[in-house]
């Protein structure tokens, strides 16, 4: 057993005298790829922030590896539009070279976006620049706040994939946020339901028969989307023919 | 030309260089009303330095830089909004300062120089003032630069890269406060803020790059400041507010050009 690259022991933290953190414990080891999720306002993100070190717990520890390098893609980001910046520009900002930024946008699949303006990115193309910026620092951690907010239910499906693929090739571990298991089920192997204390955790098909994950999440919740046709860039659905089941009350063709 | 109009001329663009750059972080982080409390506690400097019967100029720089760093302090603790908070010390400076000077006795301040500015009047020790304050500004900024983009598109992702955001952004602040002292001498305390951002918004509508946008405000801020000692001369109207008129002027000849993204 490799030494963990970040451990949380009994970490508790608390805003104008609510506790938004209860005595949390967990530890995070090379390669792992762990899923955070919850329910609004259940401390996810205050628990994200305590891991990246932007915010001090009131108790408890975190303990760091000394090799530990983080890369961190936020919920989403916003930039006035007075300040004018390219794509690549944004990705400099992580203090690296002008081809660092070319393959890292190649890696993530928007290479052609390099000299767009960054405030005119769609919802999609900001994550993956996002993504982007977090792998240029070469990170044995990639650190990943509801990575796929603001994208389609088959843009989410892709991003996940990619944020997959793209830990395997660089050997990292990952932390991501969620509401939604069921998106990130196959791509995660530990999950940690949290509520201000973890209320489960073990791999997600364990977690989902957990009784306190039920509480809070339900059974019937879990929406069972099967996306069985492709839509091209404009929306208009691609080889539906044969393949695409109507729903009962389904008008259309 | 006059010995009056040369110093002027030179103090006026010293402010306008350093004033590009500053006001395009200005316009960046929302930080106009900002600018308008230092503006405004500068008047307490200069009632201070007058009880105390210091350097005004030193008064006013100390007091601005006080006012940041109280700014700077009130806003991590946050108790109120800024904007609240703003607005809490921008009147009660402005409205300390105008009792401070009233209350003294035999002296006269001419409070409409303060308050829109008197460049006519700037002697060769104001200059060398304005330009050493104008060039620790500009290094401070240039050292700063990538660091302050960083902060300024997102704090929480320059930390996790490693920037000191608090530090930086103190720097900023204290930055800020400096260059409002040096130009409260040429457009007055009410006008600075629009020497600030409106050549920074003219050079948003012809830049591409935070860097290009930043040498495009400080030449607009430059033509403003020539442009409107021009029209003061010619038509004897009041310097400061000239300045800013023209800056205005450039700014609405700048929307007819199709802004770059």
């Amino acid at each position: 057993m490799n030494k963990p690259l970040i451990s949380l022991k009994s970490v508790s933290k608390s805003f104008a005298g609510q506790a938004v953190l209860q005595n949390i414990s967990m530890s995070i080891s090379r390669g792992d790829i762990t899923t955070i999720i919850g329910p609004n306002g259940a401390g996810k993100s205050s628990l994200v922030r305590i891991i990246l070190g932007l915010i001090e717990p009131d108790s408890g520890k975190l303990e760091s590896s000394a090799e530990l390098r983080i890369g961190y893609m936020p919920q989403k980001l916003h930039i006035d539009p007075t300040l004018p910046i390219s794509t690549c520009r944004f990705l400099q900002l992580a203090n690296t070279s002008h081809q660092a930024c070319h393959r890292a946008l190649d890696l993530v699949g928007i290479p052609k976006l390099k000299n767009s303006p960054f405030h005119k990115l769609s919802g999609g193309e900001m994550q993956r620049a996002l993504l982007a910026r977090a792998i240029l620092r070469e990170p044995n951690l990639l650190v990943l706040d509801e990575p796929v907010q603001g994208v389609d239910l088959n843009g989410q499906n892709q991003l996940y994939n990619l944020i997959g693929e793209i830990s395997k090739s660089l050997n990292c571990a990952v932390i991501m946020v969620s509401h939604d298991l069921h998106l990130v089920m196959s791509a995660t192997d530990h999950v940690i339901c949290l509520n201000h204390h973890i209320c489960c955790q073990g791999r997600p098909e364990q977690v989902t028969q957990d009784p306190a994950y039920l509480d809070i999440f339900g059974k019937t919740s879990i929406y069972n989307h099967r996306h069985d046709h492709q839509h091209s860039l404009q929306g208009e659905v691609l080889d539906a023919q044969g393949k695409h089941r109507h729903g009962e009350g389904c008008q259309h063709d | 030309m006059t010995d009056f109009l040369l110093y002027a001329l030179l103090a006026g663009l010293g402010v306008a260089a350093v004033a590009g750059p500053l006001g395009c972080f200005v316009v960046w982080r929302r930080m106009a009303y900002f600018g308008d409390t230092l503006a405004h506690s500068a008047l307490l400097g200069v009632a201070l330095g007058v009880l105390l019967n210091t350097d005004l100029g030193i008064a006013v720089t100390a007091v601005c830089l006080l006012m940041a760093l109280a700014l700077v302090a009130l806003e991590q603790r946050g108790i109120l909004a800024l904007d609240t908070l703003l607005g809490i010390l921008s009147h009660s400076a402005l409205a300390a300062g105008l009792l401070v000077i009233s209350l003294l006795p035999n002296v006269r301040v001419d409070l409409m120089s303060l308050l829109f500015g008197d460049l006519l009047s700037v002697t060769p020790s104001d200059l060398w003032i304005i330009y050493s304050g104008a060039a620790v500004a500009i290094f401070l900024l240039a050292l700063l630069w990538k660091p302050l983009i960083s902060i300024t598109v997102e704090p929480e992702l320059a930390a996790v890269e490693g920037v000191n955001v608090a530090r930086v952004r103190t720097a900023l602040m204290l930055i800020t406060a400096l260059v409002i002292a040096i130009a409260m001498k040429i457009v007055g305390v009410l006008l600075i803020t629009a020497l600030l951002v409106i050549p920074a918004a003219t050079a948003r509508r012809i830049s591409s790059t935070p860097e290009s946008m930043a040498v495009s405000a400080s030449l607009a801020a430059m033509l403003a400041v020539l442009m409107g000692l021009a029209v003061s001369w010619h038509m004897d109207t009041p310097v400061g507010p000239s300045v800013v008129v023209c800056a205005t002027l450039l700014f609405c000849f700048s929307l007819g050009v199709t802004q770059k993204s």
